[in-house]
């Protein structure tokens, strides 16, 4: 696989090609260099950190590439963050379970709001691995190409634990 | 694919309607669905109909089979299913070309309830635990994709042994239900009160269900002698309708992807059946029907299995999978049942009975949370 782009995401800023470009969290982010979306605000936050990651990659890709791109991504936790938070709306003294909080509850959430965005209508996917192991990314991930012939490739890590830990490194790649 | 096949040497299911692949083609021949009102099960206020597994008796048989096990009850029925499955496929799953592939959704989240900090909780723990209780060193795929995660893991299998980097996949899917599980799907409004009428003008909501499914894979040079009673990997398709994160495309246009991208390379007339993902909401059978009829395949035989197990999310797309097979071992598309009266706008063939076929392939196809659709053709028997 040829790389493209890297970017990376976390509560230092982001880094678009080893290029510092903002220092801002999360929602800063979006403010500052995405903007125009409400839907944003209506996300977990591993879907803000998965949304605000792929915009700085995929802006300047064309509407048709991206239309038939994959997206494949990993973490650790699925979506613990939001699982804890809806765990506690059905404890046994404070029932009230929120639909719009266990929609979210779902690993590959994120992939949705992303392929939403973008209009992406390829392959979207969603693994969990123990660790950020490079090597087991890109190989599951250029998988891709041996059963589908997406013109390209977005894939990589990320992990929302709290305000203080996250980190989402996405790559996009040609076979 | 040139000049390699994807054979599957062995399966298992264990459902509430039985602890192997066969067992569970009798019962559903039968018409059996353990799809019932459970009254004050998982301490819900609202009462669910569900299929659920008997935990005692999965609890004694584990113990009898593998030994005291600090394990989950989801890993324990895991490596149950797996088992067999590797039993019958005569394969070494500690050797280092082996692979484990897991499908789940949610894996061990009643963990939660006991403690939000749980080490338990995480799915890739799962996963290492499962694998090392059968002496595997590899790292395990894990495929998360909600409702599509059983034919993801099917592909992300399949991927594995094409690139040349393992020679033999194990591919569990399995979850369990909880009251985690139970609340969301009562909050969204998506669940019937009664067993489950896939495509029915009737249909009110989904059932869910408890079942694991366990497919072994291997690659293997393609060659003259492969058996006609061999099933073979044809093709594989994952698509996202880009439209909605919690409701499906009233164009079908992601599940329509994935029949064109399969159509590419099967003919229909080899087809026997699409069995679709089925759930009964009023939303995912319009979009399938839709589908179905944008890909040219509105005379096919169509089934669904949701009547038989309801919902069984990570299992879902293995066990179904594994049943088409068995089904078509003998000659059968196997009955949906809970159908009675076309509900879609695009009528879809659909039958409450068994019916016969001669045909040796099929598409197993499913759509879910996330916007995301996937399918899977397999073919029975010779290299072609």
């Amino acid at each position: 696989m040829k790389t493209i782009t890297t970017v990376t995401v976390t509560p230092r800023g982001a880094v678009l090609d080893g290029k510092l470009i903002t220092t801002a969290d999360i929602s800063g982010i979006y403010r500052e260099l995405i903007g125009g979306y409400p839907k944003f605000f209506k996300m977990d936050m591993l879907c803000r950190l998965g949304f605000v990651a792929a915009e700085l990659l995929l802006r300047d890709i064309p509407a048709e590439v991206r239309e038939e791109m994959a997206v494949v991504l990993f973490n650790r936790s699925g979506s613990a963050h939001t699982d804890r938070n809806y765990q506690q709306t059905i404890m046994p003294d404070n029932y009230f379970p929120s639909p719009a909080l266990f929609v979210y509850t779902l690993a590959n959430i994120v992939t949705g709001e992303i392929a939403i965005r973008h209009k992406i209508y390829g392959e979207t996917s969603m693994h969990i691995l123990d660790r950020e192991d490079e090597a087991e990314m890109e190989s599951v991930a250029e998988g891709v190409w041996c059963t589908s012939n997406p013109p390209m490739l977005m894939w990589g890590w990320l992990e929302y634990d709290s305000p203080e830990s996250y980190r989402a490194c996405f790559k996009l790649g040609t076979k | 694919m040139g000049s390699v096949v994807i054979e599957r040497l062995g399966d298992n299911i264990v459902s509430p309607i039985g602890l192997t692949s066969t067992e569970n083609l009798e019962s559903i021949l039968s018409g059996r669905s353990e799809l019932r009102l459970r009254p004050g099960e998982f301490n819900l206020p609202e009462d669910c109909c569900a299929s659920l597994l008997d935990r005692e008796a999965v609890e004694k048989l584990f113990k009898s089979e593998e030994g005291e096990k600090d394990y989950t009850f989801f890993e324990k029925l895991c490596i149950l299913s797996a088992r067999h499955a590797i039993a019958e496929s005569s394969i070494d799953p500690s050797a280092s070309d082996t692979l484990f592939v897991l499908s789940t959704t949610k894996g061990n989240v009643d963990e939660l309830a006991v403690n939000l900090d749980s080490e338990k909780y995480y799915i890739g723990h799962s996963a290492g635990v499962i694998a090392r209780h059968f002496g595997n060193r590899n790292t395990p795929v894990v495929a998360s994709n909600a409702c599509i995660s059983g034919v993801c893991a099917q592909i992300s299998a399949v991927r594995q042994l094409l690139s040349g980097r393992y020679r033999t996949a194990v591919v569990i899917g399995a979850d369990v239900l909880s009251q985690f599980i139970i609340s969301g799907f009562q909050s969204f409004k998506a669940l019937s009160q009664q067993p489950c009428r896939p495509y029915d003008r009737d249909r009110v909501g989904l059932n869910l269900g408890e079942a694991v499914g366990t497919l072994v894979l291997q690659i293997g040079e393609k060659r003259e002698e492969i058996g006609d009673g061999t099933w073979i990997y044809v093709a594989s398709a994952i698509h996202n309708d880009a439209n909605h994160i919690s409701g499906p495309s009233r164009t079908g246009e992601g599940s329509y992807r994935v029949l064109r991208d399969i159509l590419d390379e099967i003919d229909p007339s080899e087809l026997a059946f699409v069995n679709t993902h089925g759930t009964a909401t009023a939303y995912n059978d319009e979009m399938e029907s839709i589908a179905l009829h944008r890909a040219g395949l509105d005379t096919l035989p169509v089934n669904g299995l949701k009547g038989f197990y309801g919902h069984t999310l990570g299992a879902a797309g293995v066990i179904e999978t594994v049943l088409s097979m068995h089904a078509i071992d003998r000659g059968l598309v196997l009955p949906t049942r809970g159908f009675a009266t076309q509900g879609t706008t695009y009528a879809v063939n659909l039958s409450a009975d068994t019916r016969s076929t001669d045909k040796k392939a099929f598409i197993k196809l499913l759509s879910g949370f996330g916007g995301s659709n996937a399918g899977i053709a397999w073919r029975k028997g010779g290299a072609r």
